[in-house]
């Protein structure tokens, strides 16, 4: 039952790399889906070649397996001009895309993870900032967020105190924005687009969105990956491996607000695919 | 002073054999980082035209290009290691000790490395078989390894680290990536600690720092 409420979001399933070289055979929601065409024309379909929307935005294809997709998200930063657009791959992790999303919005893990970059000790507080959900949007937000961190981005020459938004656009799409070194007046976009294959195994296409004229290219793509892949290994060994989304099972701390609203808001939705919870 | 180019993809155990070696010798290099995923960049013409078989890491130094992750180790003990022991060619049978684990540790790369870019990045390999020869080379380090913890030995070979472990320990401690947890590994995971506690120890993802071995412990 739990895949009924996925069915109707847009999940990435393809970038620009993947479709120049043929064919993509992967697996969305326990389904086998083939990804193809041009970025102009993409293409999806099922083993039986019947076919399901296709659209390119945002460095990626998008489909959606359900009869009543609802609207995909906007992402506004990816149009504005000056940015550099930075797909990143597919990574596989064995865990549940909620698990992979809710790693992506946890900041106190920097110091432990990402050392050295991300986060250092002994600055490993987390001070006091806001998390809620804007029934407006139907969106989950995080903002007020300061962190010190030795190396936020490709593009920074020292450490510093960084900013960060973050934003749920939905359940398995957060996008993050944060202080961006060389130009201070704006903030650098950083998203994962997670493919769930089943409840306990994802595909993640991380994008960036960012302002550096800077940095080569392949030096761009190795600092997020392998921020990424420092995350696999911790995301590969978490118990239970799905999400729980009833508060008994993890106690969370106050550094873990924007947690406790993600849990709230797929709970609220009923968005339960790769969840556990005693209202499925 | 930069002593030699790595040309560098920063996922690849390969690569960081040798940014690992560097860095337990002390030797400062500039890196060029290559984009091996997405992008196929190691197949680009440059890179071709530096190193014909398209693999990486390529380590350049003057006129020097070595494409071969064993003879960059070999390399970089010859002409940094002072003290000769990380590669102990005056002593025939240490020496022939430690091509026998450079062989070896090719092998890693070919089932564990392969197993490994399969699992995350979805390379295409022939899983069935490479996962088959990762289950049986980890099984034989693992007797190898609790062969010499019998006789009272940390190390591959001899009495002190070589670059026979440099050579395999990136893909042996890697293999988790891949679903080969160590915890029936009780003979690697103490060697794997061993390594892991070298002075000037670099890590990489997957491979994580020891925190608990910080110098400030103080209480409180």
């Amino acid at each position: 039952m739990s895949r009924e409420y996925a069915l109707n979001d847009w999940y990435a399933v393809g970038d620009a790399q993947t479709l120049a070289r043929g064919p993509r055979r992967t697996v969305l929601l326990e389904q086998e889906v083939i990804v193809s065409g041009t970025t102009d024309h993409p293409k999806v379909v099922d083993a039986e070649g019947a076919a399901y929307p296709a659209t390119f935005k945002y460095g990626h294809v998008w489909t959606s397996l359900g009869d009543a997709p609802r609207p995909l998200f906007n992402i506004p930063e990816a149009d504005e001009p000056g940015r550099r657009l930075v797909p990143c791959g597919v990574v596989r992790v064995k865990c549940s895309p909620l698990r992979a999303v809710e790693n992506f919005l946890d900041i106190a893990h920097f110091p432990f993870v990402h050392t050295g970059i991300l986060g250092s000790e002994p600055h490993t507080e987390v001070a006091p900032y806001k998390a809620e959900i804007r029934d407006d949007v139907d969106e989950v937000w995080a903002t007020k967020i300061s962190f010190y961190q030795p190396q936020a981005a490709k593009s920074a020459e020292a450490g510093g105190d960084t900013q960060y938004l973050y934003r749920v656009a939905a359940p398995t799409t957060a996008v993050l924005y944060k202080t961006c070194p060389p130009k201070p007046e704006a903030m650098d976009v950083i998203a994962i687009f997670v493919q769930p294959r089943t409840e306990t195994e994802c595909d993640v296409w991380p994008w960036m969105a960012l302002y550096d004229e800077t940095s080569e290219y392949a030096g761009l793509v190795q600092f997020q990956q392998e921020i990424f892949l420092q995350d696999r290994s911790i995301l590969e060994n978490q118990r239970p491996v799905k999400l729980p989304l009833d508060p008994k099972m993890e106690i969370p701390t106050r550094a873990d607000l924007t947690s406790i609203a993600y849990r709230r808001w797929l709970k609220s939705k009923g968005a339960f695919y790769g969840a556990m919870t005693e209202d499925a | 002073m930069t002593q030699f180019t790595l040309y560098d993809y920063v996922l690849s155990g390969n690569c960081y054999k040798i940014r690992l070696m560097a860095g337990l010798l002390g030797v400062a290099y500039y890196t060029v980082p290559v984009d091996f995923y997405p992008g196929h960049e190691h197949r680009s013409e440059p890179m071709l035209a530096l190193n014909p078989s398209g693999t990486l890491p390529v380590l350049v130094a003057d006129d020097l290009v070595l494409s071969e992750t064993q003879s960059m180790l070999g390399w970089l003990a010859t002409t940094f290691d002072r003290s000769g022991t990380w590669y102990p060619v005056s002593d025939a049978n240490l020496h022939a000790q430690v091509l026998q684990w450079l062989g070896f540790s090719a092998r890693l790369t070919a089932s564990v490395g392969a197993a490994r870019l399969n699992a995350m990045l979805d390379w295409p390999v022939d899983v069935r078989a490479v996962r088959a020869a990762s289950r049986k080379d980890l099984d034989e380090l693992e007797l190898l390894l609790t062969d010499r913890v019998f006789s009272g030995r940390t190390w591959l070979v001899g009495e002190g680290p070589t670059i026979a472990d440099i050579a395999c320990f990136p893909y042996a401690a890697l293999s988790p990536d891949a679903g080969f947890e160590h915890d029936g590994y009780p003979a690697i995971r103490n060697w794997l600690y061993a390594v892991r506690s070298l002075p000037g120890f670099v890590t990489m993802p997957g491979i994580h720092p020891l925190h608990e071995l910080r110098e400030d412990t103080h209480d409180g």
